[in-house]
């Protein structure tokens, strides 16, 4: 059963459509990602789930309940937010229980105690329940921020860049612990974001948004690779796809109506020049430490690829290039392919 | 354009020791980027090259020049904020022109410099808008060019970009690094973001806990860590590590992890019986069903190309970076094949590199 239902969703602000026309039903247990650039309309979504917008037109559905005129305190939903906004002069131990505590719960100390305990090992911050929050560091405040979200145990988790506020390393182990708890507890979470790896990582799926729409729903796997479109083909994968004119790959295999071809790594093999192929030349080597960046010059369009770690290539090196199953886009920007036109292979 | 030499230089607040004798030079135009998580001295090392701390011990040297007790406005030099102060009633002219104008200018020169500049930032046509309305990223060039407007010999910058979303950090990491190369500046530049520092820098310091644990172009640090904890600290995900108990003799080829002999780079010293850590970074890693070694699978992340995988043994867990196309099945026992000329190995207590061929070799090379 869907657990979150929006259907037909639109709101303004003033002149500006922040979500037009939007359906979107997450299932029990599902982690669901938004993601796109900054005032694509993610936030003003999760906003409109959680109450805090009133939708100009459409309806939210929690639970089978239409919700669209309650407030948000009946809703049964938790808000993370990206800022940690934790209780300073509380200890960890207090402001995991503030929700359990609120009077409308009429929750005893003793299953208070009891929900903070389980939280509190599952995100592995028990030895530190007596600290004040102020004295932890950016992750561990972080994660009990979360904790505070998870003690509740509503029917849906509302996440606004949680992790956006933490460093590289941190955002890392983070990710995989929310996943993990996610999964341990089978909980339904609508997660927002415009770090790619986040979504990939997490979703079971994910919703690419653009200007106000949802412009592609699916698994990783399918937004990555069967994108609807050049647009949210280019959102995911790094180095970002390559969009070049069709006719540069000299194939006789590409669909009529195709005008732009998509390569990611994955779609063009470098060989020594003596090889079939178009040639080109290799622009420079870009050292990123794990992901070493080829930028070549085909004609006048230049192509960046993942450097395999065996293949030794310089500044000036003529190459041979193959392309193997590439994406293909017609002159609109949606995908064209001969396994039927954005569907399935 | 100046050369900087930090030299034996340590700064202790109260009982803290927050710099604990720090030497390197940043080189004239070389962009320098001081790289190390929250605590490391970083910052403090930044500021004391800024003249705004005052070093407890050592020197420092602008172009030969000791400016150890110079204070801020005698050094020929200017520091960019993560926070980008402007003055919000100055509109992006006045903004610009403000330092100049500080320093008593003619008029017509500080017209000219801010039009320069601006160009240069490819904002001239903002010059006469009020600062509020402009983007983020209108607003931090805009604060880049009053630090730049004065052609100072250095520029200082402590993670200027930090408070930018990650889409468009990495935009500016491209066009600072442009503008950089551009004026000819020399620039030593702070973050904790290793891909930040690892698009942009010349030459990376690695810091930690006061010290410097390396220093080196961005291929030598991800290649040839010369600590556990840088290998832990560069890349995504880190360098994995294999736990072993052997003793070393100058010119073995391979270790033994848990009764399999494992190839690795010529090592050149002798050392007792002892524990030692065998460092692996995820693309050195692929799977073969013919090794020996071998892993259960607890995890895969899929990243679209590649997905990381992540095998645990008996020796510890060990991440591999494979392409998506190859299919991977959670709990699946697998053989693990590491690319044998890039292994590192660690002296376990101490974290420090083996010499070795791969490290030796590298130093010269």
């Amino acid at each position: 059963m869907a657990e979150v239902a929006l259907v037909e969703v639109s709101k303004s602000f003033g002149a500006v459509e922040a979500v037009r026309d939007l359906s979107l039903s997450i299932a029990n247990g599902e982690f669901v990602v938004l993601l796109g650039p900054t005032g694509a309309g993610k936030t003003t979504t999760l906003r409109l789930i959680a109450g805090l917008e009133r939708p100009d037109r459409g309806n939210v559905v929690i639970q089978g309940r239409d919700v669209t005129a309650e407030v948000p305190a009946d809703r049964d939903v938790a808000f993370v937010f990206q800022q940690y906004s934790l209780y300073p002069h509380l200890t960890v131990y207090d402001n995991l229980a503030f929700p359990l505590r609120s009077p409308a719960r009429r929750m005893d100390e003793k299953t208070i105690r009891r929900r903070v305990q389980q939280v509190s090992e599952l995100l592995h911050i028990e030895q530190k329940l007596d600290n004040r929050a102020t004295a932890l560091s950016g992750g561990e405040m972080q994660r009990v921020a979360i904790g505070r979200a998870l003690v509740r145990e509503p029917a849906v988790y509302l996440m606004d860049e949680p992790l956006s506020s933490l460093d590289a390393k941190l955002r890392a182990e983070l990710r995989l612990e929310l996943k993990r708890i996610q999964r341990e507890l089978g909980t339904t979470i609508l997660y927002v974001t415009h770090d790619q790896i986040e979504a990939m990582t997490m979703a079971d799926r994910i919703g690419v948004m653009s200007e106000g729409v949802l412009i592609q729903l699916g698994t990783p796997r399918e937004i990555y690779e069967r994108p609807n479109s050049a647009y949210v083909a280019s959102r995911l994968g790094t180095p970002a796809i390559n969009l070049i004119p069709a006719e540069l790959l000299g194939s006789d295999r590409m669909p009529r109506e195709a005008r732009t071809a998509g390569l990611r790594t994955e779609h063009i093999k470098i060989s020594s020049a003596d090889r079939p192929g178009p040639l080109a030349q290799v622009h420079w080597v870009e050292h990123l430490g794990d992901q070493n960046h080829v930028h070549l010059k085909l004609a006048t369009h230049s192509l960046v690829t993942l450097a395999d770690p065996v293949q030794e290539l310089k500044a000036g090196d003529q190459v041979s290039l193959e392309f193997t199953e590439p994406l293909y886009f017609d002159q609109a920007g949606n995908r064209v392919g001969t396994d039927g036109a954005g569907g399935r292979a | 354009m100046a050369e900087i030499k930090v030299e034996h230089v340590a700064k202790t607040f109260g009982t803290f020791a927050a710099v604990k004798g720090v030497n390197f030079t940043v080189d004239h135009g070389s962009f320098f980027v001081i790289l190390g998580p929250s605590g490391c001295g970083k910052t403090t090392t930044l500021r004391m090259m800024a003249g705004l701390e005052l070093p407890t011990s050592g020197r420092i040297l602008l172009d030969g020049e000791d400016v150890t007790a110079l204070p801020a406005s005698a050094r020929d030099i200017a520091f960019v904020f993560q926070l980008f102060a402007l003055y919000p009633h100055m509109n992006v002219r006045q903004n610009i022109g403000f330092p100049l104008r500080c320093q008593n200018y003619p008029r017509a020169v500080v017209k000219k410099n801010v039009e320069e500049t601006a160009k240069l930032l490819r904002i001239d046509h903002l010059l006469e808008r009020r600062v509020g309305g402009l983007s983020g990223g209108d607003r931090q060039r805009v604060a880049l060019g009053r630090a730049i407007v004065r052609r100072p010999k250095a520029f200082l910058m402590d993670e200027p970009l930090g408070a930018l979303d990650s889409e468009f950090r990495r935009l500016m990491c491209g066009e600072l690094r442009e503008l950089h190369d551009r004026i000819d500046a020399t620039t030593v530049y702070i973050t904790h973001d290793q891909l930040e520092a690892m698009a942009m820098a010349d030459h990376i310091v690695i810091m930690n806990q006061g010290r410097v644990e390396q220093i080196g172009t961005p291929q030598e640090i991800y290649d040839r860590p010369s600590t556990m904890f840088v290998a832990d600290f560069i890349g995504a995900p880190p360098m994995s590590f294999l736990g072993v108990e052997a003793s070393l003799r100058r010119g073995d080829r391979s270790i033994q992890i848990d009764g399999v002999p494992v190839e690795m780079p010529e090592v050149f010293e002798d050392r007792a019986e002892g524990k030692f850590a065998l460092g692996v970074r995820p693309e050195n890693v692929s799977f073969a069903d013919s090794s020996r070694l071998r892993g259960r699978v607890i995890g895969a992340e899929y990243l679209g190309t590649t997905q990381i995988v992540t095998v645990i043994t008996a020796n510890g867990q060990i991440k591999a970076r494979l392409p998506s196309a190859n299919p991977v099945r959670v709990g699946e026992l697998v053989g693990l094949a590491l690319r044998p000329d890039r292994l590192s190995l660690f002296d376990a207590n101490g974290g420090q590199a083996l010499s070795s061929a791969l490290y030796a070799g590298g130093r010269h090379g």
